[in-house]
């Protein structure tokens, strides 16, 4: 006998079972009728679930993106310095971002998959409670019992199938949705950690604080020779023409055009 | 004929459709015996695409159990194995 043939008897067999059970079978119509707006609503549920975790997604997707687009700066501005090292590290934390934005978005469009799955389901399955519920009446108030007692197998095998199928998607989509929130909860610690930004997890965002320091200490520098050249120059003098008479020095942190730039990158 | 993708639904496929189906459903057999899920994976998407193709989907309404039921589409050989084998993998 074909595999096909073996899935669609276990199915069968799963419902004769219930029907079995059974003393009185108009009790059992109403016992599952119970039992297929109870799974209705686990799979609403099911379908609101999987849009929870792939709305997380997004949101994850648009942080890790914009912390790619503050190392692309980071790494602009550090090489604005002559940094070419601290650019590298920049633009190298920023690969891993990639890799890890690229992951997220396999998870997102699985998890848009499965929520089209599962709402197509919810449809069919609120399709078939429904002529359930019709039959179930008819039957009821239209039949002896051991009349009634055919016809409801018919409509029972019909629905306990789908309701078996409709079940177990649902408790597939709950265990994706399981397994993609805990590497989503793992990705937001590290967001909120900062350690993306850090690898080594010992300082925050160590690339801004290098920059900052590069540039407090080309301040201070450039005012340092400012004042020296005050002394030199005499305090009457104005400083515009200062800045200008520093330039002969050689000393490039005195330079005032690198002043601007440095100032521009700062977050 | 009615046949079930699981997590997809029923499709009537036409009796005329029986030879071919029951070849492809020969070639999935085979593949679960060899154990080979990447073999086993070839022989569900033929049959899938398959009844895909030469079927009509049910209506949502009707209310009828399946002569034909498919595992679904990501379905590992060793899940279907449980599914055939063990009983309690179905609710119901």
């Amino acid at each position: 006998m074909g595999i096909l043939q073996r899935m669609s008897m276990i199915f069968r067999a799963k419902a004769d079972r219930a029907l079995d059970r059974a003393e009185d079978p108009r009790e059992t119509l109403d016992y599952s009728y119970k039992k297929q707006l109870e799974l209705l609503q686990k799979v609403r549920r099911g379908v609101a679930d999987v849009a929870t975790s792939r709305k997380r997604i997004e949101v994850q997707i648009s942080q890790l993106s914009g912390q790619g687009t503050k190392l692309q700066d980071q790494a602009q501005r550090a090489l604005s310095l002559g940094r070419e090292d601290l650019a590298r590290e920049a633009l190298t934390r920023r690969s891993g971002l990639e890799t890890q934005i690229i992951d997220l978005q396999t998870q997102h469009s699985a998890l848009q998959g499965e929520e089209e799955k599962l709402t197509l389901a919810a449809q069919r399955l609120q399709a078939k409670v429904e002529a359930f519920r019709t039959r179930k009446e008819t039957i009821k108030a239209s039949y002896t019992a051991a009349e009634a007692q055919t016809r409801i197998g018919e409509a029972f095998t019909g629905i306990s199938e789908e309701m078996s199928d409709v079940g177990m998607a649902v408790q597939r989509a709950e265990d994706k949705t399981a397994a993609m929130q805990a590497r989503a909860g793992a990705i937001d610690e590290l967001l909120a950690s900062g350690a993306l930004e850090d690898p080594t997890g010992i300082a925050k965002d160590d690339i801004t604080a290098e920059l900052d320091r590069l540039a407090s200490t080309s301040d201070v520098e450039l005012e340092l020779s400012r004042m020296k050249q005050e002394l030199t120059a005499g305090p009457a003098e104005p400083p515009r023409q200062i800045e200008g008479q520093a330039q002969p020095t050689g000393d490039p942190l005195a330079t005032p055009q690198s002043q601007p730039q440095q100032d521009e990158g700062r977050p | 004929m009615i046949v079930r993708i699981m997590g997809e639904g029923q499709l009537e496929v036409d009796d005329s459709r029986m030879r071919e189906l029951n070849s492809l459903d020969d070639a999935l057999g085979g593949a679960m015996e060899s154990g080979d899920d990447e073999r086993f994976r070839r022989a569900l998407m033929a049959l899938l695409d398959a009844v895909r193709a030469r079927g009509t989907p049910l209506a949502d309404d009707v209310l009828v159990d399946s002569d034909l039921v498919l595992p679904y589409a990501e379905a590992h050989i060793d899940e279907v194995r449980e599914m055939l084998s063990d009983e309690g993998l179905i609710p119901g």
